[in-house]
């Protein structure tokens, strides 16, 4: 299978990941490598197999709807990139 | 000192024949005098160290300590630990100095061990060579030419090289076992489930698994004791009951059925290291085991399903990286989403974003049945392959990986290249078994070649069981390599 530019450009966008023309070229070209190994699965009939989304076939764990963390918002905004007043800083959204 | 057994140096630390603080020195030294030539630690922090020492000493007076209490013990740089630095090999967290404990270090302050420092690996984990560490790679200490392995290769280096008593690993696709057979250490892989990932950064959830790395199964079986057990805090914690790992270690292997799947060795094996696994085999039987002849058939397909699973997981898993709120931020941009880009573009490694565009285009609407599902499909494939194994023989062995340590910038841009090099390991985490790697001699090069252990779910004290016999009448896993 072989991708083309534009399908690298569009999955750059869709995972955020800013790329040049060049990283998007080679990138294009790794790719097409891995989905060359893939491809390897399509043959096989899994006609009737349930898929396996997870290694041990457990069902997921409940708890009591109650408060278990304590507040830690100065420790966990002393490592933010940019803060102020308690809030994260982000570059404008909203006009 | 440095080649003690951890039961030993538990004895001598009890014994006051040296003190914590004596044997965390001893180590710090020698990190001091060997670790530029190897890159195996990215983080130390002595004045920590030596205060969990002081600590230890306290409690080892007091006559209140536990198996590992004093024992230096290296991370891996993928555990959250309070107060350290905390990379994952990333740019990305060039500078997370974790708010938290992940569980497994809990377990082994509460056990009173020693933190020695945090180990290298490759960045997120994603890797086989540790070539894609931010920190530069690992040297393997039997040849510094050459690669240690992956992606757990900076702990494998230390524990050969003798920097650290034992260590920790993760294994996600054979992350552990690789650079254990690479650089001639014990590793083990528990079942999926039994140690809390709680803590420990994520890279593909329905597959990651911490375990213990060291020099032999009797210093691993001590080292699960400590971090297997039940978390609530890891929503695929199982709930067992406490298990003694070492319970087994002394029975004999009398009646042993190991499974050879005829698929682990075929061709793409070398023959070096088909030679060290066979003699290991003849060994087994030496020492009463049985043969039986397996056969997993879809076993083949396990690189290209891993390839499917794991970047989708991780696509997803690494979407938090944002530069909101912690870790790498690009210093320009003009908006919101070009501030996303560009720390992510930025704080990533071509590793890395190869497998988030990889998991991106899976999961992208009109190919998610093509890929994500028909993989999934095929993972039950491969489980079914085990289970109808295991009715046969009570463990399966074979090579963990298709050849030696290779030579760093060997494998170079060629990704499909690396990723075979995890032939034999990616089964068993799509199946969610338990697997190890013991040595079992050396290959072309004289470089170690590790002997594989599948077991059943549930079973590692019966593989650790089949591992310290081997390593009783066998001494590969007590060689050192020269000029250390």
């Amino acid at each position: 299978m072989s991708l083309s530019n534009a399908d690298v450009r569009k999955v750059a966008r869709l995972a955020r990941l800013a790329m040049s023309e060049t990283e998007i070229e080679s990138a294009r070209a790794q790719l097409s490598g891995i989905f060359n190994l893939i491809a390897e699965m399509q043959a096989v009939d899994t006609t009737g197999i349930e898929p396996m989304s997870h290694a041990q076939d457990v069902s997921q764990r409940l708890r009591e709807d109650k408060v278990t963390e304590t507040n830690r918002r100065e420790a966990f905004q002393a490592i933010a990139p940019q803060v102020e007043a308690g809030l994260y800083l982000v570059p404008q959204v909203i006009e | 000192m440095f080649n003690s057994t951890l039961r030993q140096l538990g004895a001598a630390l009890r014994a006051k024949e040296i003190s914590s603080v004596e044997l965390t020195q001893l180590y710090l030294n020698r990190i001091a005098r060997l670790n530029p030539a190897l890159n195996a630690y990215i983080t130390l922090d002595a004045e920590k160290s030596l205060a969990q020492a002081r600590a230890a000493d306290e409690r080892l007076a007091d006559g209140d300590a536990s198996d590992l209490t004093g024992i230096p013990i290296a991370q891996k740089d993928i555990f959250c630990a309070k107060g350290w630095l905390t990379t994952c090999g990333s740019k990305m967290l060039h500078n997370f100095v974790s708010p938290y404990d992940a569980h497994v270090i809990a377990r082994f302050n509460d056990a009173g061990a020693v933190n020695l420092g945090k180990t290298n690996m490759d960045e997120f984990a994603m890797g086989s060579s540790n070539e894609t560490s931010h920190y530069g790679a690992v040297k393997n200490p039997w040849d510094t030419a050459r690669v240690p392995g992956g992606s757990s290769g900076g702990t494998a280096a230390a524990v050969a090289a003798r920097l650290c008593a034992a260590a920790t690993g993760t294994d996600t696709g054979g992350s552990i076992r690789q650079p254990a057979a690479l650089c001639g250490i014990s590793g083990l892989k528990p079942t999926y489930g039994v140690v809390s990932r709680y803590g420990m950064i994520a890279f593909a959830s329905s597959l990651d698994q911490a375990g213990p790395m060291g020099r032999s199964a009797e210093d691993l079986a001590l080292l699960l004791n400590t971090m297997a057990g039940f978390d609530e805090r890891d929503s695929t914690s199982l709930q067992r009951d406490k298990e003694d790992y070492a319970r087994d270690l002394n029975k004999p292997l009398n009646g042993l059925r190991i499974g050879l799947p005829q698929e682990f060795f075929a061709a793409g094996l070398g023959s070096d290291v088909a030679q060290a696994v066979e003699a290991a085999i003849a060994e087994y039987k030496k020492l009463g085991a049985v043969i039986v002849d397996i056969s997993l058939p879809n076993s083949r397909l396990s690189v290209p399903v891993y390839y499917v699973l794991a970047p989708a997981e991780a696509s997803s898993n690494l979407s938090r990286f944002d530069g909101v709120r912690y870790g790498y931020r690009a210093p320009d941009y003009t908006d919101l989403t070009d501030m996303y880009e560009k720390s992510r573009a930025q704080g990533f490694g071509a590793e890395v974003k190869r497998r988030i565009m990889i998991g991106t285009y899976v999961l992208s609407h009109g190919y998610y049945d093509a890929y994500y599902l028909q993989a999934q499909k095929i993972r039950r494939l491969i489980a079914q392959d085990f289970t109808e194994a295991f009715r046969q023989c009570d463990v399966i062995m074979g090579p963990t990986a298709p050849s030696t340590a290779f030579k760093l910038g060997e494998k170079g841009d060629d990704p499909v290249q690396m990723y075979l090099s995890d032939i034999y390991t990616i089964a068993v985490n799509l199946a969610g078994l338990p697997g190890m790697s013991i040595p079992c001699g050396f290959g072309a090069n004289n470089m170690p070649v590790g002997l594989q252990i599948i077991g059943n779910y549930f079973g590692e004290a019966r593989m650790l069981n089949a591992a310290h016999q081997y390593q009783l009448a066998t001494d590969w896993h007590s060689r050192a390599p020269q000029g250390l």
